[in-house]
């Protein structure tokens, strides 16, 4: 596969510190040979501070290089999580609120 | 009212001041950036004062014009005539709120129905802008919601820096907020990534997360600190109790990694600190490093999405200019009136008693005495001017504030007047300057009023349809003249006698100088207008000005010709409390003239005298020199010397000789009022003591210069009655 324009990525495992280390080298890796990356969150079922930094550092190298990072359909515990930081409009992703919580 | 509170409204007055300048000129000028930029800071600094003080009503009103202005700043609202009236109505309805604060009372129903309809106004105008921009005031309005109506300084703040191994050691900064949850509320809470290396560098398993969090709990400080028990080693944490010093809490922002100033926009915004204490803190830092780049705040605030780039230039630009203003501020201390007023007093008795020394050092015949004496009364005398400097303030700012009297009123007339100001910079004393704001109020209105006429009378007249109000102000002989000039209609001379004789004020075939004939519109209930209006017209007033400017030992003239305009012109003295005099005897009573009005001393010859009895004036040079002799003035019986002196002086551009027997130089006078038996004495301004103990009179030589001219007036019209 050579540098395309566009990736999607879905994360299946939970984000922890546990998973940190391989998902900060997997998910840079991802940015260097894309210029839109598209996160897919919804099988996240547990995010910790570690899986957060991850994140944001993801979101801070692609805009330094002037790329795209999207995060899309949040887990609840991520949506949780970056509201508890008071973060999400940082990320600047809409975020979906189901209407029965 | 508390101290913080009178500081509040002092500041906020001299900010609505500066707003209302600044919109005068947007009018004027169109959208400068600078000047939307400066009345936004205005109402900024307003806000966050009226916060600190818990000033609701303020707060409230306030809010909603910010916001407002912000979106001037941003350029999606442009303002046209109708929106700067409406935020000028904004500025006063600010200035009444204020007063309800000085007065320590609540707004009344009617006071917040003004607040209610302007706010209404003011909304209207932030309902219209396109949607994209609208959102970015809505995410401001949240964040200043919190900022200003919560109270921010009833929140608890707590500063987090957590450790690298925080996480490694299982612990994660997440529970913590969480459990900090659990009995209070987290208000506002920014996260700060800052510490978070390049990519490379950057440790998966490491916590690089700072928090300023902002905190509403009844808790107390050890129950909340007990909370980060567990990592109180690996951690900086420091916890502010609800209205903590402020000095504490900057001195340990400092301490922290991140910049102190894009610290500093955080805090704001979450509430620890008002934009008042950040602008001090600021300029606390900036005095110890001078030359300190402008750091990222702009930055920040992108990436916050709270506002868009350019209004991130704006702001740039007033931190900037927030910063200036600051120095300049620096440089400046505020003084309380009365000690002034004290060591001005103190400076009028040592004047008095280094006078006193002086003269005992020199009839003591010691040298060596009277030369220190002299020293000291020099340098006596060198205090007292800087004592009286200080009290000096220009006149510029009471001058401009007419510019917003010219153009309601010129609006409400429907006239076009343009107000031209000239002699910014004279000085004159404070205690003047606060008495004189009233009566020159009124001799404007009363040129705008009567004085300039509609465009369309001046067309017919063949002037332009412009109006020109003129302010000047100059300093002439000890006292500062202030001038009112119209270009519009004049005095109606023959209006102006009929109605006196209508009122019998003259006799049916008395007749009158011009200047005389001017005079009568100070009498009481004098109104030559046909018609009342709400601007003048009453009939009170201008027998109030008089008696105002009068009061202050000055007076006022009018000049006019008809149809091309009139000029009011109030003589002040510069100061009230202490006068350079030139010291006379006439028998053996000392008299002080005010040297400032001293023009020249001659002697009045033998053959003069003689040549004089009968008459009240001499032959100066040819001129015409009217004279009072002091000696019959104040009926002192015992006869004086051989020799005759007259004093030359000089009021409103008209000299007349004082005949005295005695010059005795130079001297510094204190003013002490007379009782009021003494005031209806006509020639006599005040008393003073001498360094001997004894008391001179002080001369009024305004009323002196009067009583000659009338009197030279009586006679050459009755030399002339004879022929």
């Amino acid at each position: 596969m050579g540098k395309s324009a566009h990736r999607n990525i879905a994360i299946k495992e939970d984000m922890t510190i546990y998973n940190a280390a391989a998902q900060k080298h997997m998910l840079l890796e991802a940015l260097s040979g894309c210029e839109e990356l598209d996160l897919d969150l919804s099988q996240v079922s547990e995010m910790d501070t570690a899986g957060f930094q991850v994140l944001l550092l993801t979101k801070r190298e692609a805009t330094q290089a002037s790329k795209t990072m999207r995060l899309t359909a949040h887990s609840k515990a991520v949506t949780e999580l970056l509201d508890l930081y008071n973060m999400a409009s940082y990320f600047g992703d809409p975020l979906v609120i189901p209407a029965n919580e | 009212m508390d101290a913080i509170q009178q500081a509040f409204v002092v500041e906020s007055r001299e900010l609505l001041q500066m707003m209302e300048d600044n919109l005068l000129q947007l009018e004027n000028s169109g959208g400068d950036p600078e000047i939307i930029n400066a009345i936004f800071r205005a109402a900024h600094t307003i806000k966050g004062g009226a916060g600190v003080i818990e000033c609701r009503f303020i707060v409230e009103f306030t809010h909603v014009l910010e916001n407002l202005l912000d979106e001037m700043r941003a350029g999606t609202i442009v303002p046209d005539r109708a929106l700067i009236e409406v935020l000028l109505a904004c500025s006063d309805q600010l200035g009444k709120l204020m007063g309800c604060v000085e007065s320590d009372a609540e707004p009344d129903e009617e006071l917040n129905q003004a607040s209610r309809s302007l706010r209404e106004q003011l909304q209207r105008y932030l309902g219209a802008p396109a949607s994209a921009s609208k959102d970015v005031a809505l995410s401001e309005a949240e964040v200043q919601a919190v900022g200003g109506g919560e109270m921010e300084t009833d929140n608890w703040h707590i500063s987090l820096r957590f450790g690298p191994d925080v996480l490694r050691k299982g612990m994660d900064p997440a529970s913590f907020l969480r459990y900090l949850m659990e009995f209070g509320q987290i208000v506002q809470l920014v996260t700060l990534p800052d510490a978070m290396p390049a990519a490379d560098e950057m440790d998966a398993e490491s916590c690089y997360l700072g928090f300023e969090i902002s905190y509403k709990s009844d808790a107390d400080k050890a129950r909340i600190e007990s909370v980060f028990d567990f990592v109180r080693d690996d951690c900086v944490i420091h916890i502010w109790p609800p209205h903590s010093k402020l000095a504490d809490f900057i001195a340990s922002i400092e301490s922290l990694p991140e910049d102190t100033m894009r610290l500093g926009e955080i805090l704001i915004k979450c509430g620890a600190l008002t934009q008042n204490e950040l602008d001090l803190a600021l300029d606390a830092q900036s005095d110890r490093e001078v030359d300190a780049p402008q750091p990222k705040i702009g930055e920040v605030l992108v990436d916050q999405g709270v506002i868009t780039p350019e209004v991130v230039e704006a702001a740039a630009v007033k931190q900037n200019k927030v910063a200036e203003k600051k120095n300049l501020e620096s440089q400046l201390i505020r003084v309380q009136a009365a000690k002034l007023d004290q060591l001005i007093d103190l400076v009028g008795e040592m004047v008095i008693a280094s006078a006193g020394a002086n003269m005992l050092a020199h009839k003591s015949g010691e040298t060596a005495l009277a030369e220190a004496t002299s020293v000291i009364t020099m340098l006596v005398e060198q205090i007292r001017d800087s004592a009286l400097q200080l009290r000096m303030v220009q006149i510029g700012e009471t001058f401009s504030r007419f510019h917003r009297v010219v153009r309601d009123t010129s609006r409400e007339l429907d006239k076009d007047i343009e107000l031209v100001i000239s002699g910014n910079e004279a000085e004159l004393d404070k205690s003047v300057v606060e008495k004189l704001g009233d009566p020159l109020m009124h001799l404007v209105r009363n040129a705008l009023d009567h004085g300039i006429e509609s465009p369309q009378v001046r067309i017919a007249k063949g002037k332009p349809p412009r109006g020109t109000l003129r302010l000047n102000a100059y300093h002439e002989s000890g006292s500062i003249a202030i001038e009112i000039t119209d270009d519009g209609a004049g005095l109606n001379r023959e209006k102006i006698l009929s109605k006196a004789r209508e009122r019998e004020l003259i006799g049916p075939n008395q007749t009158l100088s011009d200047s005389e004939a001017f005079a009568l519109i100070f009498e009481p209930g004098f109104s030559t207008a046909e018609k009342v209006t709400n601007i003048s017209g009453r009939g009170v007033g201008l027998d109030v000005v008089k008696r105002n400017i009068t009061a202050l030992r000055g007076s006022v003239e009018v000049e006019s010709k008809e149809g091309q305009g009139s000029t009011f012109r109030i003589r002040l003295p510069l100061t009230l409390a202490i006068i350079d005099g030139f010291l006379v005897g006439v028998g053996k009573a000392s008299y002080v003239i005010p040297l400032g009005t001293v023009v020249e001393c001659i002697e009045l010859s033998e053959k003069a005298r003689t040549e004089t009895n009968n008459r009240q004036y001499i032959n100066l040079r040819g001129e015409v020199l009217p004279f009072v002799r002091l000696r019959e003035q104040f009926e002192i019986s015992e006869q004086g010397g051989k020799r005759e002196n007259i004093v030359v002086v000089q009021y409103a551009g008209q000299k007349i000789g004082l005949v005295v027997d005695e010059l005795m130089g130079e001297f510094q006078t204190v003013i002490k009022p007379l009782g009021t038996i003494f005031k209806h004495i006509k020639g006599i301004g005040g008393s003073t003591i001498l360094g001997s103990g004894e008391v001179a009179l002080i001369l009024d030589v305004q009323s002196l210069v009067a009583l000659a001219t009338v009197q030279q007036n009586r006679l050459q019209s009755a030399e002339a009655v004879k022929v």
